[in-house]
Order: structure tokens, then sequence, then C-alpha cells
């Protein structure tokens, strides 16, 4: 006989076995979750530990090498010194960032709607994009002097690029039915680019800016490291010379938190404006 | 007498490539009465598409000349006297459903809906979707987004429908669903529909009248008036008329390969 309760007891048998199949499903899928946050935590755990057994076992003197400890007190003792070189670095990578792919849209907009441009100038796009970043950046110190100012424009042409080819591509892989469908509703130019190129080009723009994110700091570092006094660039060269090995490895080490955190930011910004997904088709 | 809701006389399509041209219609000639539902019954790469096209004022006829409800094909799409179905669906993903029907409200030069015309909500109720309102395309199958499209080239009220395949795409099941109900739009909306296919079942189910195409080039190969009731089901696909008629064009189909 069937009984409709909300109480456990009264289930039937066959809904009592589902319920007991939907608790092992649940503590399993629990389980994977605290796994996936275990598992790479071991991991660096474990690559810490090497380190510092490496250091101690074959006695590593300190200027080729720091421990993990030492580093760990130059990250505290020297705080206000990093901090104080990391402002500009990070000045001049969110600066460079910013007006490198503001450039690279602005662009990609012109080549979208004037195709003789693009003809013209994705060439000498190409062309200056294969000059190593190392080797451009003498060439703009010279041009703009030693201040903020050359590592401002290395950062911005090192997120240049990937951001216009992506946005190019986001702007114009319209689905070819959207486009007759604009057509049909007799929309202008301007309704075809701001209701359908541009919300089109989004998830393309940020796969971009995620990429940037990581390499407008390289570009501000590498610029540093040619005539600059201050920032992550120029400590790592001047504990490089003193052989401070635990200065270089601190300094290493919040650069790349400040990169990472400028990735997540993007991907957070990406979470928050996309939230749309491809049509699958059937 | 009214003019008809489409006059073709003589129209031909050549697509010139490097290598080759391609004469895609030839000399094709026909028209739809207003309030009519027509099927254009073809082999695929005969041409129905283009020549829905060129009605559409998508492509632009070498030779010949369409008219559109008395008018030109580009004076009739500026004036929004036709809707237009995709194969697939053309929604855009970032907008939901309801923003994706209102979409024709915001182009071709921000358009107020007519008086007395069915608004965004109260057509998502006729191709029944009432309650979807808020999803996203990625959200809806395949064919919810299809009813959804529908929806969309209704806004407004259009005296004319073009679909171009709307359910090729789609399983049989839900095709035969959407077929009638089809059928059912087209009586309470009075629009006149063109409706391209490559299925005999549908185009002989769904319509009046079927214009036959031939292949290579494009030509018409027959025009046939289904007698058929005006209300119909499923089941009448099992009844000997029907299965006469569908042999009867299949013969049209197969003679002209």
């Amino acid at each position: 006989m069937t009984t409709i309760s909300s109480n456990d007891s009264l289930l039937t048998p066959r809904e009592a076995s589902i319920k007991a199949a939907e608790d092992v499903f649940r503590s399993q899928q629990r389980r994977l979750r605290i796994r996936r946050w275990l598992l790479p935590a071991a991991g660096i755990l474990t690559l810490i530990f090497v380190w510092a057994a490496l250091v101690y076992l074959f006695k590593v003197p300190p200027f080729v090498a720091p421990s993990p400890q030492l580093v760990a007190v130059t990250l505290v003792n020297k705080f206000d010194i990093l901090m104080a070189n990391l402002l500009p670095t990070a000045i001049e990578a969110i600066s460079g960032f910013l007006l490198g792919n503001v450039t690279a849209i602005v662009i990609a907009t012109v080549f979208v709607h004037k195709k003789s441009m693009e003809q013209a100038f994705f060439p000498v796009v190409v062309l200056i994009n294969s000059i190593p970043v190392v080797a451009k950046a003498p060439i703009l110190v010279l041009l703009l002097g030693n201040g903020m100012e050359p590592k401002i424009a290395i950062a911005a042409l090192v997120c240049f690029f990937p951001t216009l080819v992506n946005m190019v591509r986001g702007l114009e892989s319209i689905n070819p039915q959207s486009l007759e469908l604009m057509k049909v509703l007799s929309a202008s130019k301007t309704e075809i680019f701001f209701k359908l190129r541009l919300l089109n080009s989004v998830p393309y723009l940020f796969s971009a800016l995620k990429i940037a994110a990581s390499t407008a700091v390289i570009g501000a570092i590498v610029g540093e490291w040619i005539g600059s006094n201050t920032g992550i660039g120029a400590l790592i060269i001047q504990s490089t010379f003193n052989f401070d090995s635990a200065m270089l490895y601190a300094t290493v080490f919040v650069g790349s938190v400040f990169s990472v955190s400028f990735f997540l930011v993007i991907t957070l910004i990406e979470r928050l404006v996309v939230r749309w997904q491809p049509i699958t088709p059937t | 007498m009214t003019a008809p809701a489409i006059d073709c006389h003589g129209v031909s399509v050549r697509f010139m490539t490097e290598r080759r041209t391609v004469t895609a219609l030839e000399d094709v000639s026909f028209s739809v009465q207003s309030g009519g539902f027509t099927s254009l019954l073809g082999p695929s790469g005969c041409g129905k598409s283009t020549l829905l096209r060129v009605v559409a004022d998508l492509v632009a006829p070498s030779e010949g000349r369409a008219s559109v409800l008395g008018t030109t094909p580009e004076d009739a799409r500026r004036a929004r006297a036709f809707g237009f179905v995709f194969q697939d669906a053309a929604l855009l993903p970032w907008r939901t459903a309801l923003q994706n029907v209102e979409l024709p409200l915001e182009v071709g030069g921000r358009r107020a809906l007519p008086p007395g015309a069915a608004t965004p909500r109260e057509l998502m109720a006729l191709v029944g979707l009432a309650g979807w309102e808020n999803s996203y395309p990625h959200e809806l199958s395949g064919g919810m987004r299809q009813r959804v499209s529908i929806a969309r080239a209704l806004l407004g009220g259009p005296r004319l429908l073009l679909m171009d395949e709307p359910f090729g795409a789609l399983d049989e099941i839900t095709r035969d669903r959407l077929n009638a109900e089809l059928r059912r739009i087209w009586a309470e909306t009075g629009t006149t529909i063109l409706f391209v296919t490559h299925s005999v079942y549908e185009a002989v189910f769904l319509a009046e009248h079927v214009l036959v195409l031939s292949a290579n080039p494009g030509r018409v190969a027959a025009w046939e008036q289904i007698d058929l009731p005006r209300d119909r089901d499923l089941s009448i696909r099992d009844t000997a008329e029907f299965v006469a008629i569908a042999a009867r064009l299949r013969a049209h189909l197969g003679s002209v390969h």
C-alpha cells in the first residue's frame, strides 16, 4: 500500500531506496569537492617541503638559493620595500593594460567597418608584433625616456595584439542568419554594430583580456629591466647583482601574486558580464 | 480584387564565383493569394531558399521582378510587411526569449507596436511559451527556440510570413507538433504564409498550395492545389486522399531528376 507522507519512516521501499541512493551520491560529490581543493594544496606543500629539504641537505649557500623560511622572513621584514616597488609596476601594468586594450578595441572597430584599412594595416601590426618584447623595450626607452612612459608603452604593446586579433574575430564571426535577420529588420550599420557585433565579441574580448592581464605585468617588468630604479623589475635586477637570493625570490613571489590577482579580477568581471552561453546545436 | 501577396515574374538568380557561374533559379513565375498557405517544395540545392530570399529582399534577382503585397520587396521590407523565420532560429544568445521577441522594436529606427497588434508577451503565449519569457536561448530546446523565432517574426502583425525550413533541424515528434501548431497560428492570425521545406509530408499537411521546384537550375516543376479540409490534424496523413496527393508530388519531384 502506498502512503503519501512527508515523514521518512512512511516511505515505500522503492522511495526509500531512491532516497538512499541520492544520499550516497551527494556524499560522494561532497568528497570530490573537498578533494579538488585538498590535492592542489598538498601539491604546493610538497613542493615547498622538497625545496626546504634540498637546501638543508646540500647546504646550499644563501647567495645561490634561499630556503623557503628565509624567503618568508624576507617577505615580512622587507614588506615596505616590496610594496613600494610593487606600486609603480602595478600602475604601469594597469595603465598599459587599459591603453593597449582600448586602442585594440578601437582599431578592431575601424578594421571591421573599413575592410581596406584592415588590408593595409593588419600586416604592419603583425610585423610590429613579431619583434620580441626585449628588443622593443630599448627602442621605446630611447623614444620615451626613463620614466614610467616607456614601461606603460611596452605593457600596452604586449596587450594590444591578442586583443586586436580576438576582437576582430569576435566582431566578424556573426551567425550569417543573425545578419540576415538584421537586414530583414532594416537595421542600420550602427544598430548592427551595437545590437549584434559588439555583444557577439564580448566572450572573445574576455579571453584576450585574461591573456593581457598576465602579459601586461610581464611587459612592465621587462620595461623596468632597462633603465629603472624602482619597480619589481628593478628590484629583480638589483637583488641579482647583490646575490640577495632571498630578496630575489620574495620579489618574484610578490610579482606573481599581483599578476594572478589581476587575472582573477578579470575572470570575476567576465563572470558578472557574460551571463549567457553560446547556443549549442540540437 | 486585391493584389496578390506575392507575385514573381520570370525570376532568375545567378551566383558568380571565380571558377563558374551557378544558375540557382531560372525563369520562375508564381503568385500567392492573400491569406493563403503555400509550401515551396524541392530537393536540396534547388534554389527554394534563394527564391524565399528574393521575396524577402535578401537576394536581388538577376532577371525578372518580384512584387510583395503590391509593392517591391525593398519597400515591403522597410514597411515591415513580412516576417522571416530562419532555419536555425537565429536567436541572440545574450537576450532572453522575451527580449528576442522584442528585438524588431529596437532596430530599423525604433518603432512602436501598431495599435491593436499583439504584444510580445501575447505572442509568447500564442506560440505556447507563456512562462518562459525570462529564459535564455541556451536554456530552451530546439523546438522552443523555433517557437520564439516565430513569435519574433509575428511581432507587429505582418501580413506575410516567410519561413525557411524552420523545422528542418528538429526531431520528427517535435516537428509534427509544431506543424499542427503552425496550422493553428495561421488560422488565428490570418497571415499569408510561404513555407520552404524538402519534406513532402510537411508540404502537403501544412499548405493549401504547393509549388514544386526542380533542381539545377531551379525551375517550377508543378503547382498543386491541396484539396484537404481546412481543419486538419496529424491523423489526416494516414487518409487515402493525403497519400494520393503526396504520391503525386513525389512523382513531380522524381520526374525532374
